[in-house]
């Protein structure tokens, strides 16, 4: 199924771009018409996988962060948020809620526990060495539904 | 982003805003916890009516400032959390250690929901 309409954001990975992206995402969700909840959770699942982007993908260093958002004609909203960091050793340790590789900063390790119960699915790839992909898909249903 | 917090009598009230993440978590945190630590309180109450947006971020400081207040031997609760941040707090179980929206009666019993803080009214 091709997206009837899409959106690329690029963005210097510094952590006052966490608010920027997960508005401008929202702002782009707006024209599904979403419930207040919706717009909410997609709020917070962007804002977490770009948070992970900064803080573990360009630990160190400042990278770029890449996301390409599509609206489909089912209503259906796909979220792709980049980097070319570090990259995942172990995703599905990364992925264990309560873990974290950064507690000093009081990370909570929830950032993949949230994106997972807030979106429909959650796809994720990384290299290391070359950076890690989150996926982010979420159906918005209609009001009168 | 920002905190304003007040002390009444061995209580440390900390009025947060706007959006809570990881770019604004730092200067909140030390913010409440310097206001704790100075005045020697041993009771913190955070207060969400005016958090638009929190992320696990948000998590991470309501969970940093209950370690603190159990090494100081007191206590805190969370007042005011509206349905969608309450979300995020109950998928990481912040519900289990009670202290969303739970009034503290003066006689140190647990008060009912819905029922007025008898301590933070008391200490007015």
């Amino acid at each position: 199924m091709n997206p009837i309409n899409t959106m690329k954001l690029q963005f210097e990975g510094r952590s006052v771009n966490e608010a920027f992206s997960r508005t401008a995402v929202a702002a782009f969700v707006t024209q599904t018409d979403p419930t207040i909840e919706e717009l909410s959770d997609i709020k917070t699942a962007v804002s977490e996988a770009v948070t992970n982007c900064i803080v573990h993908g360009y630990r160190d260093t400042l990278g770029t962060v890449y996301i390409t958002a599509n609206l489909y004609p089912d209503s259906r909203i796909t979220i792709k948020i980049r980097d070319k960091g570090r990259g995942i050793p172990d995703i599905k340790k990364a992925m264990e809620p309560m873990f974290t590789t950064a507690p000093e900063e009081e990370r909570a390790g929830l950032g993949f526990a949230v994106m997972q119960t807030l979106m429909d699915k959650v796809k994720v790839t990384s290299k290391e060495g070359k950076g890690t992909t989150v996926t982010l898909e979420r159906s918005i249903r209609s009001k009168g539904e | 982003m920002a905190v304003e917090t007040e002390l009444l009598a061995g209580l440390v009230i900390a009025r947060l805003s706007g959006d809570i993440d990881h770019h604004g978590a730092k200067p909140l945190r030390e913010a409440i916890d310097g206001a704790v630590i100075a005045s020697g309180a041993r009771e913190l109450e955070l207060d969400f009516r005016d958090v638009s947006f929190m992320d696990s971020s948000g998590i991470g400081l309501v969970m940093g400032r209950y370690r603190l207040m159990q090494e100081l031997g007191g206590q805190m609760w969370l007042v005011n959390v509206a349905a969608h941040l309450k979300k995020v707090m109950i998928l990481a179980g912040l519900d289990r250690l009670s202290i969303l929206d739970k009034p503290i009666r003066r006689d140190g019993k647990e008060g009912k929901p819905g029922e007025p803080n008898q301590y933070h009214e008391a200490a007015i």
